[in-house]
């Protein structure tokens, strides 16, 4: 159970630092889609005996690249994230069928085993937490501007392509690495609700991550430990707290707030 | 006159299969203020993103004197701005400090003071640690224009900056406009010239191709003359309505 708390601890560390440039940057469903495609890399990378891991992760930055290449927001990216997401879970399904023996199915994906988390995956999580914070930390100002005023940041020259494909392969990177210990589905989750709530309260963007970070904490381990108490699975347990937690949010400003 | 700052020849260019701008040519002076007039969907904001460089044009040169290098400073419409975004207007303003070489190091010194000297000439000093998102039209609008001048520029752009704010915001800003005047080059894109009717050096009107004019072509006893639209001056089918104060 302690494994879990850390695991739900450090997850919403790496969701509050990115959650809020992808929600700003109404980049939600491009986030989701990637992730599927996510699932096809682990499948083919089972069938080849390769590490999983690794498989994923070259599938995604592929997909990536593919996505950040293509000049601004053309009409047919919409289109194309549907479709990748969709073939990206098709694929998975048909390469994890025909890896023979044991190999983790859909569920797990999907709600992972936040309860059966080992250590070595928090060592590789803790990783993560750092790697985010440092690239983050380092590009910040550039993520900011190009969050904030895309077109403002070309007419200064900044590398404003680079920067997209940086961010975005940091998406990728962070989704399929928590994807392993909470799932898709809680990842989502983590970036968008604690974003939700935090957005109603901050006047600056690093305030706005702290909170979502802060937001995740409180939801994981507030579902975790009913989940437990109550017998019912932990991750939707904690998605469905979350959930409360920003309706309960925006219908207190409505009636209090300004 | 002053010495060439920008010079725009043969430009063409389009989004899609049609062009949105068509064998423009454009020069640009020294202390030149420059309206540039036309309808919605003329080619106006266009026309800026070429000079910016954040698209290409698909035929056409650009030349850009030493002077100009990285010192244009763009203000633009402020109507599709993310209004919602949880930042400072000190913040917002700072930012246009950023550039290429700097965006990896963290803010100097100078970009500050240089922050605080320019909100303090648009008067936005007393709100620099309020939200953007609650400005008021005129307020955001001297927002955006004051980001534009930390970066010093020598070109000023300006894109519908009087659309959908107040009289009294309006008038503000025609004078902050009239103290720029004498420091920088100034090119403004509106489709109602009459605030700035007084101010202007010369008028380029653009619909999908651009007419250049000086002002004495407008102004004087030719102006008096007319009364309203001086269509058959410009002679190209635009309505305009440019009255002199009175």
């Amino acid at each position: 159970m302690q494994n879990a708390l850390a695991a739900g601890l450090l997850a919403s560390i790496v969701c509050g630092l990115i959650g809020p440039f992808i929600v700003s940057r109404r980049m939600v469903f491009i986030s989701g889609g990637l992730s599927h495609t996510a699932f096809g890399g682990l499948g083919i990378a089972y069938w080849l005996g390769l590490n999983p891991l690794w498989g994923a992760f070259i599938f995604v930055l592929g997909a990536a690249f593919l996505i950040g290449w293509r000049e601004e927001r053309q009409k047919g990216e919409d289109l194309f994230i549907g479709i990748l997401w969709a073939s990206g879970v098709a694929v998975g399904i048909i390469f994890i069928h025909l890896t023979p023996g044991y190999v983790p199915d859909l569920m797990a994906f999907l709600f992972g085993n936040i309860l059966t988390v080992s250590p070595q995956d928090l060592k590789l999580e803790a990783l993560l937490v750092v790697f985010v914070a440092l690239v983050i930390i380092v590009f910040f100002r550039g993520f900011v501007s190009i969050t904030f005023d895309e077109e403002y940041a070309k007419a200064r020259k900044m590398p404003v392509k680079s920067l997209n494909l940086l961010m975005l392969s940091l998406f990728a990177i962070s989704i399929v690495a928590l994807i392993q210990m909470v799932g898709i589905i809680l990842v989502i989750a983590l970036i968008t609700i604690p974003v939700a709530i935090a957005q109603e309260f901050s006047v600056d963007f690093k305030k706005m991550m702290f909170l979502s970070a802060l937001l995740g904490m409180l939801f994981c381990w507030t579902g975790l430990i009913v989940s437990y108490f109550l017998e019912i699975p932990s991750g939707a347990t904690i998605i469905v707290g979350g959930t409360l937690g920003l309706f309960f949010t925006k219908g207190w400003k409505r009636c209090y707030g300004r | 006159m002053g010495a060439k700052l920008l010079e725009l020849q043969g430009i063409t260019f389009g989004y899609h299969r049609e062009p949105v701008l068509e064998e423009v040519n454009l020069t640009v002076e020294e202390k030149d203020f420059i309206l540039l007039l036309g309808p919605n969907g003329g080619g106006k904001t266009t026309l800026f993103k070429i000079i910016l460089e954040i698209v290409k044009p698909w035929q056409g040169n650009i030349f850009y004197s030493t002077d100009l290098r990285g010192r244009i400073g763009y203000v633009p419409q402020f109507v599709n701005f993310n209004r919602g975004f949880p930042i400072t207007v000190a913040e917002a303003v700072l930012m246009g400090r950023l550039n290429r070489e700097n965006y990896l190091k963290g803010y100097t010194k100078e970009d500050r003071d240089k922050t605080a000297d320019i909100l303090k000439l648009v008067g936005l000093y007393e709100k620099r640690k309020e939200r953007i998102g609650d400005l008021s039209g005129g307020q955001l609008q001297r927002c955006l224009i004051a980001r534009a001048l930390v970066s010093d520029p020598v070109l000023l752009l300006l894109d519908e900056p009087t659309a959908s704010i107040d009289i009294k915001s309006q008038m503000t800003l025609v004078d902050l406009l009239s103290e720029l005047r004498d420091e920088m080059s100034i090119m403004l894109a509106t489709h109602d010239p009459t605030p700035f009717s007084l101010s202007y050096k010369h008028v380029a009107c653009i619909n999908k191709r651009l007419y250049f004019h000086s002002a004495g072509e407008l102004d004087g006893t030719v102006l008096e003359r007319i009364y309203g639209c001086p269509v058959d001056l410009l002679g190209h089918g635009i309505p305009h309505t440019i009255l002199k104060k009175h």
